[in-house]
């Protein structure tokens, strides 16, 4: 799915990072906690979250994701967009629950975790 | 046979936001000295991860990587309260973060097994009332 295309499906405004909206990614994951992201996820180049602080940045950036959605409307702060456009990351904010929008993107395509049904670990 | 390359960080324990700054740093140290994206990844999550403890509990500390010829160094030194039972503290799942940080979406119990889990090397060496040192290595050869 194109990083574009994600915005579209959830209805988001994107916030920042709109020169890598052509980019393609094939799986996505759901967690308000990062430490769970940190420990769980493996090529996902998408986090959905309704988490909102500078942190939710930083794991993105180690696990090398591309794009997040802040779900529930969370308003991200400047601070925290400064940080994703330094760290290549599209942002962008949507008034879908996490369910509704994990939903929406998997049922369109983008999966969990690449074929596989269960965490693994890295 | 090279020079080891060598950085040295001051983790501020007083503001959590700022809490990583050091390990986007090495990222991007580490790209730029041509390391693969596995390892790099690896490198920075174990770090990443040691720098929230760091701040979650010791009230910050100091972080120093080495890059070795044959492996990546990361050394996590607090002067914190130190681990009680380092067994109990590398279970899956067990926390003595407050409820505060959960809110921040860490403290999942996750964070030295996962140290653990991303390193070849993890040596921690603890003592209550005096802090905590770290040593984790992650090799760069096959």
């Amino acid at each position: 799915m194109k990083i574009e295309e994600i915005g579209k499906f959830c209805s988001a405004e994107v916030l920042c990072g709109e020169e890598y909206l052509d980019g393609e990614v094939y799986s996505a994951c759901c967690s308000d906690m990062m430490s769970d992201v940190l420990a769980f996820v493996k090529d996902q180049g998408v986090l959905i979250t309704g988490l909102v602080n500078t942190q939710v940045i930083r794991t993105a950036a180690m696990m090398d994701m591309v794009c997040i959605v802040f779900v529930r409307n969370k308003i991200p702060t400047e601070e925290m967009i400064a940080l994703a456009e330094e760290c290549g990351i599209v942002v962008m904010r949507s008034a879908l629950r996490a369910y509704e929008a994990c939903g929406i993107l998997y049922s369109r395509g983008l999966i969990g975790n690449k074929g596989d049904s269960v965490c693994t670990n890295p | 046979m090279h020079e080891p390359v060598t950085f040295h960080f001051d983790v501020d324990g007083e503001n959590f936001s700022s809490a990583g700054e050091a390990s986007v740093i090495i990222k991007k140290k580490l790209r730029q000295l041509g390391f693969s994206p596995d390892i790099i990844r690896r490198v920075s999550i174990a770090m990443y991860e040691g720098e929230i403890n760091m701040v979650i509990h010791a009230n910050g500390g100091a972080a120093d990587v080495t890059v070795m010829d044959e492996y990546i160094e990361i050394v996590l030194s607090d002067k914190g309260p130190g681990i009680p039972d380092v067994e109990l503290a590398m279970r899956e799942g067990f926390s003595t973060a407050r409820e505060n940080i959960r809110a921040l979406g860490f403290g999942a119990g996750m964070g030295l097994p996962n140290m653990k889990k991303y390193t070849d090397y993890m040596k921690i060496d603890t003592e209550v009332g005096v802090g905590t040192k770290i040593t984790m290595r992650v090799n760069t050869t096959g």
